[in-house]
């Protein structure tokens, strides 16, 4: 498709005009002799969910890209203004669809902070466990979705193997494998079961040797290393510049890891290392995300051995749900129940902002309370809008075939990158 | 920490600073809307501070009469492992206020999804368009005066 000169210029797309430069001009005598410009999703099965993107290419090489985002867009932070701290939980699992149990979590830890809620030992504990298994969970699919776009179908069908047991886990552990809303704020929906833990032992076990068989499809796969390495090559300055997170950033030589640098949960109390390097191509984000699924498999480990006993929910009537059971038999938890659904948790006036490291870099909100049972205003800093803005300055000068790759290797989700 | 970054700021702008507070251990300084570049400036490239990323930047209708919109800054830095939230008071008449994207360019992007949500124009920002909505779309999202359930036939059907 030739750019031809648009005979209206006031109904021209303002997406296109964006594209098209000063100096682009046309000359349709030779027909290979000019630009063209392809559309790329919205339903694109590379582009991870509802992602569009503009190419104008020169041959099949990229000259520019415009990402449009949006079309997923449905307007969580207004819904949260218009809904209690807790009706908001379940809205969280649709943002990063991949890891929703870790989207649970981190928003309770947020709505914790700014209502001073202390959360139990073991809660944490348990948070951890799951913050890391869907890490692991996520990484997953970040790993074979990218072997799939550039090729390898086997390992994206391995990979989801193995995802299906930890989702198996949050099935027992919660009830749903998909759309957990398994935290609570100050505290957690369910507890943490022996059955679970025996569940994810035998995970981590198989999980070594599962693991070593995707490398082994992949580490001297040359068609993979070929597609991969010098691809979507990122500067270190660049990336902290724009603000990205994440295996990302850690693959640009950014040792930044939210799990150290700013503790939250119990994570200080336990040995893991930041995978850094420093190619900062799709194929160091590809070895990054393989190193964190070790580093969690350790974190799994050393927390299914430290995991304390005691409450799993926060003991303030005023501020968490009690148990199901008690609010059907006592009147004073049947108070609090009701009060709770109907008015909220009214927390203090004040603004926080608290970010966990989620599996596709800094997850966090901000929360500006005027005191009330609803949020005045909570913005969701999601970490896939950010590293999707890195995407016109990694794309420029690749080659066509090289955009799913570059794509694959960001591990966009669409449903948190939109809100 | 927090103390010296408030101390550094007032030593550099003291006309520019007008107000910070400690929450919940988050340090929250309200600078000058005219000064939001050159505060940004000195605290990205302070040897000592050095917020060298902007981890979000975001808009809030504080919806009352005077100084109605709020844009936000949470800066992070790598040095320190320390946030840090700036704060830019908007007038509703005035809807306006200078881009950061030569600071940070990690702005971008924020900055098109705050105008998008809530109508406020940052004057020098190299592509200001909508990033959520439509490009037809005339209202602010976000704006408190927008209504929850929406305006219906605000969204136009594509044209056949």
């Amino acid at each position: 498709m030739p750019v031809r000169p648009p005979d209206d210029t006031s109904r021209k797309s303002r997406i296109l005009s964006a594209l098209e430069d000063q100096d682009t001009t046309v000359t349709l005598a030779d027909p290979l002799d000019n630009e063209m410009i392809l559309n790329m999703g919205p339903q694109h099965p590379a582009t991870h969910g509802v992602l569009r993107l503009l190419v104008r290419l020169d041959g099949e090489t990229v000259l520019a890209a415009v990402p449009e985002l949006g079309y997923l867009h449905r307007g969580y932070e207004k819904i949260a203004e218009a809904s209690t701290y807790h009706e908001f939980i379940p809205h969280t699992d649709r943002l990063d669809y991949l890891s929703p149990i870790s989207n649970n979590v981190a928003y309770a830890l947020a709505v914790e902070k700014l209502a001073g809620i202390e959360v139990p030992e073991r809660a944490s504990y348990i948070r951890v466990l799951v913050s890391e298994m869907s890490r692991i969970a996520s990484h997953l699919v970040a790993v074979g979705s990218m072997a799939m776009d550039v090729g390898a179908l086997t390992v994206l069908l391995w990979t989801f193997r193995e995802r299906e047991k930890i989702l198996d886990i949050y099935d027992v552990l919660c009830g749903a494998r998909f759309t957990t809303s398994y935290a609570r704020i100050g505290g957690l929906q369910q507890d943490w079961t022996p059955q679970c833990t025996a569940m994810l032992q035998r995970f981590l076990e198989e999980f070594r040797g599962d693991l070593a068989e995707v490398e082994k499809l992949l580490d001297t796969n040359r068609i993979f290393i070929d597609r991969c390495e010098n691809v979507g090559h990122l500067s270190r300055e660049d990336a902290i510049a724009l603000g990205l997170t994440g295996p990302i950033l850690r693959a640009a030589g950014v040792p930044r890891d939210l799990r150290r640098d700013v503790p939250y949960f119990v994570y200080d109390r336990f040995d893991f290392n930041v995978i850094t390097l420093t190619e900062s191509d799709a194929l160091a984000r590809f070895y990054v995300r393989i190193a964190e699924m070790k580093e969690s498999a350790l974190i799994l480990r050393q927390c299914l051995g430290k995991l304390p006993s005691g409450p799993f929910r926060a003991g303030e009537p005023k501020k968490v749900l009690p148990a199901k059971e008690r609010t059907y038999t006592r009147m004073e938890e049947l108070i609090h129940d009701f009060m709770l659904i109907n008015m909220g948790i009214d927390p203090p006036v004040g603004e926080i902002y608290q970010a966990v490291e989620s599996s596709k870099g800094e997850l966090g909100f901000t929360i500006i309370s005027d005191g009330t049972g609803h949020p005045w205003r909570m913005k969701i800093r999601s970490p896939s809008t950010n590293n999707l803005s890195a995407l016109p300055l990694m794309l420029k000068g690749a080659m066509i075939s090289d955009i799913v790759a570059i794509i694959g290797s960001i591990d966009p989700v669409m449903g948190e990158a939109d809100k | 920490m927090n103390a010296l970054i408030v101390e550094k700021l007032s030593a550099f702008a003291p006309a520019a600073i007008l107000h910070s507070e400690e929450f919940r251990g988050d340090l929250t300084v309200t600078v000058r809307k005219e000064d939001i570049v050159r505060v940004g400036e000195f605290l990205k490239n302070d040897p000592a501070l050095s917020f060298e990323m902007l981890i979000d930047l975001l808009g809030v209708d504080m919806y009352r009469p005077e100084e109605r919109f709020e844009v936000v800054y949470t800066l992070y830095s790598l040095k320190n492992r320390k946030y840090l939230r700036l704060k830019v008071r908007v007038e509703e008449q005035d809807a306006a206020l200078p881009t950061v994207t030569g600071v940070w360019a990690g702005a971008n992007w924020h900055e098109r999804e705050t105008y998008d949500m809530f109508g406020l124009k940052f004057t020098g920002h190299p592509d200001l368009r909508r990033l959520y909505m439509p490009d037809e779309f005339e209202y602010f999202p976000l704006r408190k005066d927008f209504p929850t359930m929406g305006i219906p036939d605000s969204l136009p059907l594509p044209r056949r």
